[in-house]
């Protein structure tokens, strides 16, 4: 990352935490806001946090590994998303994330070499009436099926190239 | 600042405006058109139904005409839900383009439009809320407000009763009164222990401590429940009241809500209730006049289930791992910051106002000996009414499935039903006449939990199952101790073995002995429940632990490994539609020749048998 990157993340980081007290307890709500404005949480930001709350690195990294919610690599242009609660599972969510990490050739929580695709599981959306779901950034897809998804995937394959 | 003759200023006005949305037999010419917000339908692009009436009801300058943005209806499998009020017209599955046709023939002209209305299990149609069997068995106590209220206008709130209860506290009782009254109630903690709710508040206020706190816990980690957001997102002040009146009894000024942050609508509407709140001095300083103080801050959750557990959710208010803590001592002597806690789950809280209101001997009068009250379950899986739905407590598993949940699609047969998530079991079709209650429910191996009900048809697979909820727990045990940490892995990959074949009788009996010991030797609830999925299959479905260890078979065909689909040559008619259907161009043949499956390619997505209209494959 090149240093007036590096600058920026700063300043905005330093942006965040001042309406937060310099309290421990503001770690988590300071994590969120990162995670939320730039998709994960860069080290630049963790430096700066532990400055500001006066928290070892280590026990942020422990923080930040600890939580789901919380990623150190940034998610890809389409973060793609598998509900993978119970509601789901029992209508077939499993074979929809098969064909999704066979498709994209990914893991999950991973993030494609060029940035494009990234893979997630979700516990419950909470859109269990039409379950099984799956979603692309926000948009939600129901009643998914795996045909369903290779015409989603087809088509942002399409847009990603234009 | 409101005082309470303000308040009952607003309530009396705001009732008579609101008639309408109880009284079918309301006398007025305006027309309430509800559109539920919640997340199902969220999902399903109600917001835009929402602005496409508002748009509509501008350009024909429509009057006495409004749109109300609710919480959940409950039928979340008929979603997007539209209600117009006072007739009660229930309009299912509505899509933004049919607003216009709503608009223009029920609104303006008066006539219904049919083909919206709600198909009844028994096929008849119906036109009325209240007339779907859906809600016929059901009484709603902790969600009387969702689907009647606007969740972001306080005013409504207060019109149905809202802060009535806090008023007659802070004037009219002491402490002590407050918690004899949820003590004699029989209100047990709805997270899914079952704690005796006014024993929880009693000990916090009992406990020393200058300082003392309220929690709120809205951490509902259990995947395929959302009985709590539902709450949130449908009445967030009756959580508020409550947590206010928790306050009262016990002696804190301060509360805490900590809730996902996957659920940024319940998030957001919460925000505005507390901001409301404080606006009318509810929350605040000097609330009514009186000396009370007490004042409410949102936490977020970062997506860790074993934050549901009192102590763990605790660490993570202070900006910690969420590990749990070993018990004692309890959070109602050291809690937050050490402080004594008082920590109630979300539905919990939503029953108090309703007891203060109408007293312990109505809710005590409600369900069986031991569990008094309501339970809300949110219930999924292969039922046709997915949904949200609140019964007496004692109410059978039967009535749940197939009088509210409508039976099971597809003419399949049941099989089990899954209660308490990772934590809980699974029952079968012998207990389905069991009462639902806390007692019943741990005697035949499952739990309440916090109210997923999830149905499973005959198509599935026990050990799979199983396998799912090991591979939650693996991946949400928080490290600390040993058995949880260590001993999870080691189940999992047992069944994985089982899973793909390679698993023998011995294998089924250590599984056994490694549940039994983590139940005993783990020090937080979410270890000591983590082997209860495995056991209970293991109870009542052994015989399928038993064909996939010693057969190599699942006759579910879940077990890719185990499964081999194959087309029956007699029964085949050539018609090529499971050709059509398949994924990966498995299917071989052409023209009038019989097909067949090319078991290199397959990947056993069952596509296949669902689209064959002759049942020739299995």
């Amino acid at each position: 990352m090149c240093e007036c990157i590096e600058n920026k993340i700063k300043l905005e980081v330093q942006e965040i935490m001042k309406p937060y007290k310099q309290e421990k307890d503001n770690l988590i709500p300071i994590l969120n806001e990162i995670q939320e404005k730039y998709g994960y949480i860069p080290k630049t930001a963790q430096i700066e946090v532990s400055k500001y709350l006066n928290i070892p690195m280590a026990e942020i990294y422990g923080v930040i590994t600890f939580y789901a919610r919380f990623t150190l690599e940034p998610k890809g242009k389409y973060n793609i998303s598998v509900c993978l609660g119970t509601a789901c599972f029992v209508k077939g969510s499993q074979a929809i994330l098969d064909r999704l990490k066979e498709r994209l050739k990914l893991e999950e929580g991973k993030t494609s070499a060029d940035g494009k695709f990234s893979i997630d599981t979700t516990r419950c959306v909470g859109a269990c009436g039409i379950a099984p779901v799956f979603t692309v950034n926000d948009e939600v897809y129901g009643h998914a099926t795996v045909k369903k998804l290779d015409e989603v995937l087809n088509q942002l394959e399409k847009e990603s190239i234009n | 600042m409101k005082t309470i003759e303000e308040l009952n200023k607003i309530r009396i006005e705001k009732r008579i405006e609101l008639d309408l949305r109880k009284n079918t037999n309301a006398d007025t010419r305006e027309k309430h058109i509800l559109v539920c917000n919640g997340t199902g339908c969220t999902s399903s692009k109600s917001p835009q139904i929402l602005e496409n009436f508002n748009k509509l009801i501008k350009e024909k300058e429509l009057k006495n005409v409004r749109v109300i943005k609710t919480g959940c209806f409950g039928l979340c499998a008929k979603g997007p839900i539209v209600i117009i009020r006072p007739e009660d017209t229930f309009y299912a599955m509505v899509k933004p383009e049919d607003c216009k046709e709503i608009i223009e023939s029920h609104i303006i002209e008066g006539k219904v439009v049919k083909r919206l209305l709600c198909k009844d299990i028994d096929g008849k149609i119906v036109d009325k809320l209240d007339d779907l069997t859906f809600y016929k068995k059901q009484k709603r106590i902790a969600l009387k407000n969702c689907g009647v209220i606007n969740p972001e206008d306080i005013d409504e709130y207060i019109a149905f009763d809202g802060y009535r209860a806090l008023s007659r506290v802070l004037m009219e009782m002491s402490q002590d009164e407050v918690i004899d009254t949820i003590d004699k109630s029989g209100l047990r903690g709805r997270g899914g222990a079952g704690f005796p709710t006014g024993r929880k508040w009693r000990s916090t206020k009992e406990a020393k401590g200058d300082k003392k706190y309220v929690v709120c816990n809205a951490d509902e980690g259990d995947p395929g429940a959302f009985m709590d957001r539902s709450i949130l997102e449908g009445d967030p002040h009756s959580v508020l009241e409550a947590m206010e009146i928790a306050g009262f009894a016990v002696g804190a000024e301060k509360g805490y809500i900590y809730v996902r942050a996957e659920y940024p609508i319940a998030v957001h509407r919460l925000q505005i209730a507390i901001n409301q709140a404080r606006e009318y001095g509810i929350l605040g300083r000097n609330i009514f006049g009186t000396n009370f103080k007490f004042d409410i801050e949102i936490r977020l959750g970062a997506g860790a289930f074993v934050c549901g557990e009192e102590t763990a959710l605790l660490e993570s208010i202070e900006g910690r791992r969420g590990q749990p803590r070993v018990k004692p001592p309890y959070p109602a002597e050291f809690g937050l910051w050490g402080c004594p806690t008082l920590i109630n789950n979300v539905e919990t809280y939503a029953n108090i106002a309703q007891i203060i209101l109408k007293g312990s001997e109505w809710y005590s009068s409600i369900g069986t000996k031991n569990s008094k009250g309501t339970k809300v379950f949110a219930l999924g899986g292969n039922v046709n009414n997915v949904g949200l739905v609140e019964v007496p407590m004692g109410t059978t598993l039967r009535e749940i499935v197939f009088d509210i949940g409508g039976g099971i699609p597809n003419g399949r047969e049941f099989k089990a039903a899954q209660t308490g998530g990772p934590s809980g079991g699974c029952i079968p079709k012998e207990h389905l006449d069991t009462p639902i209650d806390y007692e019943s429910l741990k005697e035949i191996g499952s739990m309440m939990g916090s109210g997923g009900l999830i149905v499973m048809d005959d198509t599935k697979c026990m050990v799979c199952l199983a396998k799912f909820y090991l591979q939650f727990t693996v991946s949400e045990s928080c490290g600390k101790c040993t058995p949880c940490r260590i001993g999870t892995k080691r189940m999992l990959e047992i069944l994985e073995k089982l899973c793909n074949g390679e698993g023998t009788e011995y294998d089924i009996y250590r599984l056994e002995k490694l549940a039994v010991n983590i139940k005993k030797a783990s020090i937080c609830g979410l270890g000591q429940s983590a082997p209860n999925p495995v056991i209970s299959t293991l109870k009542y479905f052994r015989e399928e632990f038993r064909q996939h260890a010693i057969e190599k078979e699942c006759k579910a065909m879940e077990c890719k490994a185990l499964a081999k689909i194959e087309i029956d040559e007699e029964k085949c008619k050539a018609c090529g539609l499971c050709q059509k259907n398949c994924p990966v161009n498995a299917i071989e043949g052409e023209g009038r020749e019989k097909r067949h499956i090319n078991q290199d390619k397959c990947i056993k997505c069952t596509t296949c048998i669902k689209s064959c209209p002759f049942g020739a494959i299995g």
